[in-house]
């Protein structure tokens, strides 16, 4: 085994779980269901990519036995991630989850759960 | 070194699961309890390639997808369900 190949699958494996671990701390902490939905789809989508490429490294730099199956992996999971995280907000607006109170533009919030477009900004003096 | 980075990353996966658990048993709405699951959902496959990864065997990626691809419709038929009432209309 060589030490580069082996210090780059490490740093990528460690980047990895230090990104699940991260969106799992931020599922578990923020405040709010809104804020609290922003942690787990991005962190852990990228966590996933980065043990998925990390696997697929030491499969076909060690043992010699490339294989594409991690990339569809992580490409499933990066497709359908967002899907996922759309239909959770559309329904906690649907069921009228309250924000935390410091949220900006909460009337945008009525607006949406009436299906109605943003009002035109007026220009403020 | 690769060896004791395995280990490391599945403590870490196992702290996210454990935290996931207790946000799934805690969480005050529905929402709280669906996005924990699914989260849950990402850290088994997680754990299942460093398996497929600490036993040198590339059996475990069919588990894998297959977690993923259940993982995907069973959060979007709950979700259907909380929308609308219904999954198929």
């Amino acid at each position: 085994m060589n030490t580069t190949t082996e210090i780059l699958i490490t740093s990528i494996l460690l980047l990895g779980g230090t990104m699940l671990l991260i969106g799992s701390i931020g599922l578990a902490r923020l405040p709010d269901f809104y804020t609290r939905l922003h942690a787990p789809t991005k962190a852990t989508t990228l966590g996933i990519g980065s043990i998925a490429l990390a696997s697929m490294l030491d499969f076909g730099l060690n043992l010699d036995t490339l294989t594409f199956k991690e990339p569809v992996i992580a490409l499933f999971l990066l497709i359908t991630a967002p899907v996922t995280a759309h239909m959770l907000s559309k329904s906690a607006l649907h069921h009228q989850l309250n924000p935390v109170r410091r949220t900006q533009n909460q009337a945008l919030l009525e607006r949406a759960r009436a299906q109605e477009p943003p009002e035109p900004s007026t220009p403020q003096d | 070194m690769l060896e004791s980075a395995m280990l490391l990353c599945g403590a870490f996966i196992g702290l996210a699961l454990l935290l996931n658990l207790w946000r799934l048993l805690k969480g005050p709405t529905l929402q709280d309890r669906v996005l924990a699951l699914d989260t849950m959902y990402i850290n088994a496959i997680a754990l299942l390639l460093l398996l497929g990864m600490h036993m040198e065997s590339p059996l475990y990626f069919e588990g894998a997808l297959l977690i993923a691809m259940l993982g995907f419709i069973s959060t979007v038929a709950v979700t259907k369900y909380l929308l609308r009432g219904d999954i198929i209309e």
